[in-house]
């Protein structure tokens, strides 16, 4: 197939056009140039024959190009018409002629002051949305614990011992390794720190205060909401997106009660286990590090451990668990709900769900700090 | 059928999923310019067949011809020529959720052809057009678009390379028969004026009727036979019988 051209010859006011070759996308390229050239040349031109008769092959990407040429005289007040055309190729050019007849719409230029107003206006109206919808979901789970409380029989155990394996158990290795990392290097950078001042012993203090009431209790919760929060929003943005939830509703179930009760129990008690177990592994390795690192004997190392804590500075950081927990979970429930039929909604909703998870953990261990600095704990 | 070339051809193809057989030695020809109705029993293995062909399922034996070269000897930038050449509707309209309408037939262009913005831009509009659909469609994604919308957006992108072949998985499936009937009427004018050979797996029996100029029955794993519609009216085999003969089949003819 030969290289698509467009030939012209001039006489006087009138112009006699001539394609050849193959008009086809492959070439579409060049064709546009050589349309647009053509266009250009020929400007003058009061009457434009174009003539197909030599053409060898025509798709629509050819057939729109020749359309664009003559739209392009007539725009102009010159007449211009198509000659020679095939049977085969008729039905294609005057399918395009009827095409791209509605102008595109005209961009209006935006004022950039008004656009950030804009976004700053949506993304805090959003933020409000989102305290809304978490208050909602928290009222609808509410009611319908209280449903589970009047009527145990209705607690989907299953569901719930099932959802407990896995944020609970199967978190178990990943968390006690994470936990005791960080007691490890706590205890590594308190040692080398704290021995300028001669005081090494204290590290024991330090550790054992910041894993038992802070940091066990986040670094859990960070895990939970990155590893379980957004396993919980992915499920339930599919299960949005492919109508099982409407479904649900329509048999009379609540999905909050089916699908979100089960969730966030399970959270609630895998999280201040897992809290629990990982300020241990926290210690443990801290202790390891005290031992080895810092040539602290273990007797030492348990003797200043009891010295440092008392029970409250153990029930600060559980007590916390499980309202961390419910955190997470609604915010993961939330997110899920409001994913749209997308998958980009999917994404964006897991990665909200782990964002703000994660950071409204942040503020309420702000908030407990605040609470449990005044009652004196 | 008319001495025609055919556009693809299939010899002896079986494909097993685990050791079952689903196509069990298929022979099948679509020639040049014709429309041909696929059909069978749900499961008989319809899509199984088309995606073998456009080659997302792997075959265990026998060869896929499509425009005279054998898809297992290709080397890869031959294979991305081949498929250049044709055009594909899944069964689900399969439109990428991120992009609009008008940005999804884009894609396939955008992607082959080396063009100006503006004329991707007129060639997507163009083809939407085609398909019947207005304009504020364009900037649409696919969840806000009713199911014969995402249809006929999805025809415009398997359109949108000027493909010599269109396969069509079930296109009127879901669609209420007002609106099945424009989409057969569509195909049939597409069909026409850019001079598509187009295959077609459908359980429709009035898109059958109206449109396909052949029809291949596929059933427990094998091409059991293939002609035009009154061949298959006038057959006395039972399945095929009931099928275009049944009780839905005979409000048809």
């Amino acid at each position: 197939m030969s290289a698509a051209t467009l030939t012209g010859r001039v006489f006087g006011e009138r112009v006699a056009l001539a394609a050849l070759g193959a008009w086809t996308a492959a070439g579409a390229g060049d064709l546009e140039k050589i349309v647009e050239d053509a266009a250009h040349q020929y400007a003058q031109a009061r009457f434009v024959e174009i003539d197909l008769a030599r053409l060898e092959r025509l798709d629509t990407f050819g057939a729109w190009l020749i359309e664009r040429l003559e739209r392009a005289f007539t725009a102009r007040g010159s007449s211009a018409r198509i000659i020679g055309l095939s049977d085969a190729d008729r039905g294609l050019i005057e399918e395009v002629r009827l095409v791209n007849r509605t102008p595109p719409k005209e961009r209006v230029a935006e004022n950039r002051i008004l656009v950030a107003l804009d976004q700053i206006g949506r993304a805090v109206a959003e933020m409000g949305w989102s305290l809304v919808l978490l208050a909602q979901l928290l009222g609808a789970l509410s009611r319908a614990a209280a449903a589970i409380i009047t009527h145990p029989a209705r607690l989907r155990l299953t569901s719930t011992v099932h959802h407990l394996e896995r944020v609970g158990w199967r978190a178990l290795p990943i968390i006690l390794l994470s936990t005791f990392m960080i007691g490890a290097i706590l205890a590594q950078q308190g040692i080398f720190r704290f021995r300028d001042f001669g005081a090494d012993v204290y590290v024991v203090d330090m550790v054992a205060i910041l894993v038992l009431r802070e940091v066990g209790v986040l670094i859990v919760c960070v895990m939970v909401a990155g590893r379980s929060g957004s396993a919980y929003t992915a499920e339930l943005g599919s299960m949005k997106m492919r109508e099982e939830i409407d479904a649900l509703r329509t048999m009379g179930l609540d999905p909050i009660e089916v699908l979100v009760l089960p969730r966030i129990i399970a959270l609630v008690i895998a999280v201040p286990l897992l809290t629990f177990l990982g300020s241990m592994a926290a210690l443990y390795g801290a202790g390891l590090v005290c031992w080895l690192y810092g040539g602290m004997a273990p007797e030492i190392f348990f003797e200043r451990l009891r010295a440092a804590i008392w029970l409250p500075t153990f029930e600060v950081g559980l007590i916390k668990a499980p309202f961390m927990a419910l955190v997470i979970g609604l915010v993961a429930c939330v997110e899920g709900f409001e994913v749209e039929g997308s998958a980009a909604s999917l994404g964006l909703k897991t990665t909200a769900s782990v964002v703000k998870s994660i950071f409204l953990v942040i503020a309420l261990d702000g908030l407990f700090a605040v609470f449990f600095a005044s009652i004196g704990m | 059928m008319s001495g025609n070339a055919a556009v693809i051809s299939v010899r002896d193809l079986v494909v097993d999923f685990g050791g079952a057989p689903v196509l069990d030695h298929v022979t099948l020809d679509v020639f040049r310019g014709e429309i041909l109705g696929f059909v069978g029993g749900s499961g008989a293995g319809k899509s199984v067949l088309m995606r073998t062909i456009i080659g997302l399922l792997p075959k265990r034996n026998g060869s896929i011809e499509v425009f005279g070269a054998n898809l297992a000897a290709l080397g890869e930038r031959e294979r991305r020529s081949i498929e250049r050449r044709w055009g594909v509707l899944f069964q689900q309209g399969a439109l990428f959720s991120s992009l609009t309408a008008l940005q999804n037939v884009q894609f396939p262009i955008r992607e082959y052809l080396d063009l100006s913005p503006r004329l991707i831009e007129e060639i997507a509009v163009a083809k939407l057009e085609m398909v019947g659909l207005r304009a504020d469609v364009r900037g649409k994604f696919p969840a806000e678009l009713s199911g014969g919308m995402v249809k006929r957006v999805a025809l415009a992108r398997a359109l949108a390379l000027d493909p010599d072949i269109v396969f069509l998985d079930e296109p009127t499936s879901g669609l209420d028969p007002i609106g099945a009937a424009e989409f057969d009427e569509l195909i049939l004018t597409l069909q026409r004026t850019l001079g598509l050979s187009v295959f077609m797996v459908t359980h429709d029996l009035d898109s059958l009727h109206a449109v396909c100029d052949r029809i291949a029955v596929l059933s427990q794993g094998r091409v059991i036979a293939a002609g035009t519609i009154e061949t298959m009216l006038a057959s006395e085999h039972p399945w095929l019988k009931s099928y275009f003969q049944g009780k839905r089949g005979r409000r048809v003819h």
